[in-house]
């Protein structure tokens, strides 16, 4: 199990460099940040060439790259455009949007598996049909939709919450924010689960259980459930990664100044440093979601064998 | 127990990653801010906050509250009015001596002194400081010296500045130019105590200055507060406590925080909400117009749009474009057709025209057809509009000015938009002189004069003349105008140069860019000035 792990920790590295090369390349194609640095005047040849210089705009990509790497190794990522550490803005903002995932996730896990496994149990009923309506009426709908009328209604309308999260944004402010960015993952949850609890719902080991005498509640929780989680939580583990990166339109509309905000700010000033280190690290929080959705397959599934 | 160790380690990978956020941080206190503090919306400055190195609203914001230059805006007027200046003297409007007021300090009650101003400016100047406002100290000589083309800089100071005495200082020009001085109330040139220099890191935390507040706190990418200067000395004391600046990820974000009483005042009303802005406000809207002007420029450094003759295409799209329907339609009056290469904002005096354009800027389709057919067409039977469209409704605009060319010629899409995604990308290829169509260009002054709406945009070789336009007769005009110490004069040789502009369409004026601006029902007497910056230490709150 060890091994185990250690093995994909090191099968990280090469996952990372590739990762960060095409990231590099990418937002270097965007093209010349520092035009854009001089508004609309047109830039000073000589402070643009120091500027350029600074940033080693200068040289070949490939030097710029190694030497980018380099910084990264050190600890180092760099500095924004307004003067800032590019780890100083992930100090600030990683925390921020982790907090808002480790909402919407809850939300995901608690709401998105007990609808699931109501409306698995009751296959075919009304309840059933009442919640696969529900929820493909909540994955047609954008989140810049659900964000803006929640908002709106909560916030303005009735005045039950603050409309905007403050700059310590913590997670009583981020309810609101969570379940907007919860809800269309949530309905995938819930239709997931469902399937799997249906068609499991038959299985042999649950026929068993129910034959031993064992109460309804612990044949679900225990041997229906346990077994029937693994795709939901397969799903849930890229949802972690996937959450983070593109929280972009939740925290713009709440004013949430996490990774999403300032991956847009990045891109929208061709900010490389913060985009590719910004990135960078989401790559590793995908990564360490994965390894820690392998490992709990074991612990749903005891059959599961780790090598 | 197998399944045991199964979730220990499970256990072990989520601990680390909970770690990372720690801890949750304290709530804000609710509502629009303590008595007397004005709340306001900002967005993160683009540059470290230093005067000569900020050149966008954002920054230039903070510098406006605790700034004060030797001459300053008039808010109402524009006029540039001696503000810690006693008096700047010349006799041949190339070489000045400027006398400082007694009395000013910066609020580490360092004095201000003639010291002040020189540091600062050659700070500015110098290469190697990299500051984006580097060329407006370009007129002093010795700015080579500090500033070369190539290597390093072979002075740290202009010789073109002398301090004489604590309160008096010379400035020596290349050429002649006599309303330099009313340049000086731009925030590049404001003064800088020793702090600055000694402990620059320090500085840029909590910028200190001289102006009515001084900086409480500073949190980049968050906010910033801003409290009241009681030591403060000018006749300019803010009648408020201090001013909030908060950060906001989206203009519509800080339009929600207003209309629900989070937030005081939004400088900037998105688009989306212009339709609600008379149910949710009222009379707490302003939209006046600011010095910035949009254009569509054309490529004359490519032939097909210079060459004999194609000055009758150019002032042909110009009639063809429908400016009062856009403007309804697209930006609901928040900008207002343009009449002239200037602004209204200038004022009558300051050299703004409503007649400059004449009929070349009035839709007339009839007029507009016959003069492309007379000059043989649009090169290659068509015609893109380029620029960036990640902000400013620049897309819809385009597309409805295509509409509005394509009507009037009625020969079919002949117009078509190339979209930029980013602004960087855009200024990119506009500033190597890549583009082969007309493109957008938008000009915010720097200064209300009409020297700055002309001479960089159309002087040739001018530093933003992005589309080499060259005329001797304009230039002659202009340097003449700058020549001229006589102020109404130097403004009536503007505008006949503006004349050759209106000839030679190098440039399709659009419209006006107005400031627009709301307010929650705590505070009064808001006003925006010429920049559309509010106006805050006059801000009252109740």
């Amino acid at each position: 199990m060890g091994r185990y792990v250690i093995r994909r920790l090191l099968q990280m590295i090469p996952v990372f460099i590739g990762s960060t090369f095409l990231i590099f390349f990418m937002v270097y194609a965007l093209g010349d940040p520092v035009a854009a640095l001089f508004g609309d005047k047109a830039p000073d040849p000589a402070t643009a060439a120091r500027i350029r210089k600074d940033l080693y705009l200068d040289q070949p990509l490939w030097k710029q790259y190694l030497h980018y790497m380099g910084q990264i190794f050190q600890g180092d990522f760099g500095t924004a455009f307004n003067g800032q550490k590019v780890t100083e803005l992930m100090a600030s903002a990683f925390p921020v949007t982790l907090r808002l995932t480790i909402v919407a996730i809850a939300i995901e896990i608690v709401v998105g598996i007990t609808l699931g496994v109501i409306s698995g149990l009751k296959r075919g009923k009304s309840i059933d049909s009442g919640v696969l309506v529900l929820t493909l009426v909540v994955i047609s709908v954008p989140t810049f939709v659900t964000g803006y009328l929640l908002q709106f209604v909560f916030g303005v309308k009735w005045g039950w919450v603050r409309p905007t999260v403050s700059p310590d944004a913590p997670f009583s402010e981020l309810i609101l924010p969570g379940i907007v960015l919860a809800l269309v993952s949530l309905a995938y949850v819930t239709r997931l689960t469902r399937t799997s609890i249906a068609e499991n719902v038959k299985a042999d080991y649950v026929r068993t259980a129910v034959a031993k005498g064992l109460p309804r509640r612990r044949v679900i929780t225990r041997h229906l459930l346990r077994n029937s989680l693994i795709p939901v939580v397969t799903f849930i583990g890229t949802d972690i990664g996937a959450l983070m990166g593109g929280a972009i339109v939740t925290e713009r509309i709440f004013n949430i100044h996490g990774v999403g905000y300032q991956l847009y700010q990045g891109i929208l000033r061709n900010n490389s440093p913060t985009v590719v280190g910004f990135v960078t690290i989401l790559v590793i929080v995908f990564l360490l979601a994965n390894l820690l959705v392998d490992l709990l397959y074991a612990v749903l599934d005891p059959r599961i064998r780790y090598a | 127990m197998r399944g045991a160790t199964h979730a220990k380690w499970a256990a072990c990978a989520a601990a680390v990653a909970l770690a990372a956020t720690a801890c949750g941080g304290g709530s804000d206190s609710g509502g629009g801010g303590a008595d007397g503090i004005v709340s306001s919306s900002w967005g993160d400055p683009q540059n470290p906050l230093e005067p000569a190195n900020t050149n966008e609203v954002q920054g230039g914001k903070v510098l406006d509250m605790i700034f004060r230059g030797l001459k300053r805006y008039d808010p109402e007027t524009g006029e540039a009015k001696n503000f810690l200046a006693e008096k700047i003297e010349t006799t041949d409007s190339q070489n000045f001596t400027i006398t400082l007021k007694d009395g000013w300090k910066f609020s580490n009650d360092e004095p201000v002194t003639a010291q002040s101003f020189v540091d600062a400016w050659n700070y500015g100047a110098d290469v190697t400081k990299k500051q984006n406002n580097s060329p407006f100290f370009s007129d002093i000589v010795g700015y080579a010296d500090v500033h070369p083309e190539k290597g390093d800089p072979k002075s740290k100071t202009m010789s073109g500045l002398v301090v004489k005495d604590p309160k008096t200082f010379t400035v020596a020009l290349k050429e002649k130019f006599s309303t330099w001085p009313e340049t000086l109330g731009y925030q590049a040139f404001s003064p800088l105590p020793k702090a600055f220099f000694t402990d620059h890191d320090a500085w840029l935390k909590k910028p200190v200055g001289n102006g009515p507040y001084t900086v409480d706190s500073y949190t980049k990418g968050t906010g910033m507060k801003l409290r009241k200067w009681d030591a403060y000395t000018g006749e300019d004391k803010a009648v408020n406590g201090g001013v909030d600046l908060k950060v906001y990820t989206d203009n519509n974000t800080a339009y929600t925080d207003l209309i629900s009483g989070n937030l005081d005042l939004v400088d900037d009303v998105p688009a989306q909400q212009l339709k609600n802005v008379a149910n949710d406000l009222g009379d707490r809207y302003i939209n006046q117009p600011a010095l910035i002007i949009q254009t569509l420029t054309f490529p004359l450094y490519d032939p097909q749009w210079s060459k004999e003759g194609m000055d009758k295409v150019r002032r042909g799209i110009s009639m063809a474009i429908n400016r009062d329907e856009i403007t309804k339609q697209i930006f609901r009056e928040t900008r207002t057709p343009a009449k002239d290469w200037t602004s209204p904002a200038l004022g009558d005096k300051g050299g703004f025209s409503a007649t400059a354009c004449g009929e070349a800027c009035s839709f007339n389709p009839t007029e507009a057809k016959k003069l492309i057919q007379e000059a043989g067409g649009l090169p290659g039977g068509k015609v893109s509009l380029t620029s960036n469209v990640d902000t400013g409704s620049h897309r819809e605009w385009m597309d409805a000015v295509c509409n509005s060319i394509n009507n009037a010629l009625g020969e079919g899409p002949v117009c078509t938009v190339n979209p930029i995604g980013t602004f960087a990308d855009f200024r990119n290829q506009q500033s190597s002189f890549k583009l082969t169509g007309p493109f957008r260009s938008g000009w915010q002054a720097d200064y209300p004069l009409i020297q700055n709406f002309l001479e960089p945009l159309y002087y040739t070789g001018a530093s933003s003349n992005y589309g080499k336009f060259s005329n001797p007769e304009f230039d002659k005009l202009v340097d003449a105008a700058n020549r001229e110490s006589d102020a109404a004069k130097a403004t009536g040789l503007f505008k006949d140069a503006e004349k050759i502009l209106a000839e030679q369409m190098p440039s399709i004026p659009l419209w006006y860019q107005n400031g627009s601006a709301g307010y929650g029902e705590r505070v009064s007497d808001v006003k925006l000035n010429q920049f559309s910056v509010p106006v805050y230490d006059q801000i009252k709150v109740s």
